[in-house]
């Protein structure tokens, strides 16, 4: 579903991504962790063109990102992406939040792109919450919201970029259920997160980076049990502990 | 100071009609190219936030040239020296048959003015924006323009309201300007009532009273535009 090719990529000077390979089958979960500034959050970028690369490729469903033949837009609709720090548009009810892009492109009348967002937002337990502007939700309900927001374009694929960095603890496992969720229901999905737990309990394959690298690539249990890599090790060895 | 007061020289005959429609021309003049400038100045402040280099050159460029001389120097510049830089049709044109020559010259002058005002608190407006909202808005499939209309332009002319404000209170007073170049407007009527009553006092405290409510009006409007077009939870100034 998701390949990518020897992609390289440099900020000025400096290289963020070295020439890093991985790919994200149907239906599977890939979690891509590291410590940071490892290059994780620009790699997950780079799959639905906010990032441009220098080197290399990347497809999705075939289609190739980088192209200039690419329509991104359309490309971009059927990818949802949940950030960090949720992006709600502040002018906007959670309801309006998930209705806008499935109104202006995929062009739903409003009564069925209303009807689905209120589908999505019981989906992830916020049907009271509809009427709400962001302003007035927890940061958990608002990462809720945004995923319901993604979920709204119907994505072939799902990209996570570190969505439970910005929240608090006890709001952490609100978002991470409906993630679990979404993983059980057979989405594909690629995740970009600290949250070792959900890497052990709901990945199929863990991605370890490190300085723009891809250090290591294995399944969850070869990569919990016995990474190969010595930086791996370390950083699971720091993290487990507690 | 020997001065004999004779306010009711303002309330006289021809004289009241005369500030009355000195008052028409200015707010005429004022809204109509605030309109204009509002419009301009929004398509200026995004083309400052563009991706292509030259778009943005070329607009910081217009906000330099109108922002860097002086607005009475800018009046002359349209109306003396535009007309015959034009293309010889285009000049014969402006300085033959423009209608109402000194009232559309001054909208030109104030509104491409004003517009570089408005495009200044526009771009502050956009990139107050955390850049994540817009990241969010084009994953979800938007094309860059609809990114600007449904979500950078609204939050950012939200974020400016309060800036723009002041740009449409200064509309009003730079309106005064026009009678450099012979528009009869409320400065230029009080002006002349002066001449023909030789009551200059009167006359100018009338006029600065009289700028003084449209202001204190603009300001209330404005606030009123405040409360309501408020980001839900931003904080903000408390309300008066």
């Amino acid at each position: 579903m998701i390949a990518i090719e020897h992609v390289s990529k440099w900020f000025g000077e400096f290289q963020v991504l070295k020439d890093c390979s991985t790919s994200v089958a149907k239906g599977e979960v890939v979690v891509v962790c590291g410590p940071s500034g490892s290059g994780k959050s620009t790699l997950i970028k780079c799959v639905n063109g906010l990032e441009r690369i220098d080197r290399g490729e990347i497809t999705v469903d075939g289609v190739s990102v980088a192209s200039p033949k690419t329509s991104l837009p359309k490309l971009r609709a059927r990818i949802g992406m949940v950030f960090q720090n949720f992006e709600l548009y502040p002018h906007m009810t959670a309801a309006e939040n998930i209705m806008l892009a499935p109104l202006k492109v995929l062009r739903r009348s409003k009564e069925t792109a209303r009807t689905r967002a209120l589908e999505l937002l019981e989906r992830v337990g916020l049907s009271d919450f509809a009427d709400r502007y962001p302003a007035n939700l927890s940061g958990g309900q608002q990462q809720r919201v945004a995923i319901a927001r993604a979920l709204a374009m119907d994505p072939i694929a799902m990209l996570f970029d570190e969505p439970t960095s910005a929240l608090d603890p006890e709001m952490i496992n609100e978002v991470l259920d409906v993630m679990t969720s979404l993983a059980q229901d057979g989405m594909t999905m690629m995740v970009v997160t600290h949250e070792m737990g959900f890497a052990s309990k709901v990945a199929h394959r863990v991605v370890f980076m490190d300085q723009g690298a891809i250090q290591e690539d294995s399944p969850r249990d070869v990569f919990f049990d016995r990474p190969t890599s010595d930086r791996a090790q370390l950083f699971l060895s720091k993290i487990l502990r507690h | 100071m020997r001065y004999s007061w004779k306010w009711s020289a303002v309330l006289t005959d021809p004289y009241f009609d005369w500030i009355i429609s000195g008052l028409e021309l200015t707010l005429l003049l004022s809204l109509i190219s605030w309109a204009i400038a509002l419009v301009l100045g929004c398509l200026i402040g995004i083309a400052r936030t563009a991706e292509t280099k030259w778009i943005r050159s070329l607009a910081a460029a217009y906000v330099e040239c109108f922002r860097n001389v002086p607005l009475l120097v800018i009046f002359f510049l349209w109306y003396f020296v535009a007309p015959e830089i034009l293309p010889r049709n285009a000049g014969l044109w402006v300085k033959r048959d423009l209608p109402f020559p000194e009232f559309w010259t001054s909208v030109v002058a104030l509104s491409t003015y004003t517009a570089a005002m408005v495009a200044e608190q526009v771009r502050a407006g956009i990139e107050a924006i955390p850049r994540g909202q817009a990241n969010a808005a084009l994953a979800s499939g938007l094309t860059r323009w609809q990114v600007y209309r449904y979500i950078l332009l609204p939050v950012g002319l939200r974020i400016a309201v309060p800036a723009l404000g002041n740009e449409f209170i200064n509309i009003f007073k730079n309106s005064s300007l026009a009678l450099s170049i012979g528009l009869l407007e409320l400065t230029s009527r009080t002006r002349q009532i002066s001449e023909y009553t030789y009551q200059p006092l009167e006359m100018f405290i009338t006029a600065s009273a009289v700028y003084f409510v449209i202001a204190m009006l603009t300001t209330a409007i404005m606030m009123a535009i405040e409360r309501r077009s408020r980001l839900p939870g931003m904080i903000t100034r408390a309300t008066r």
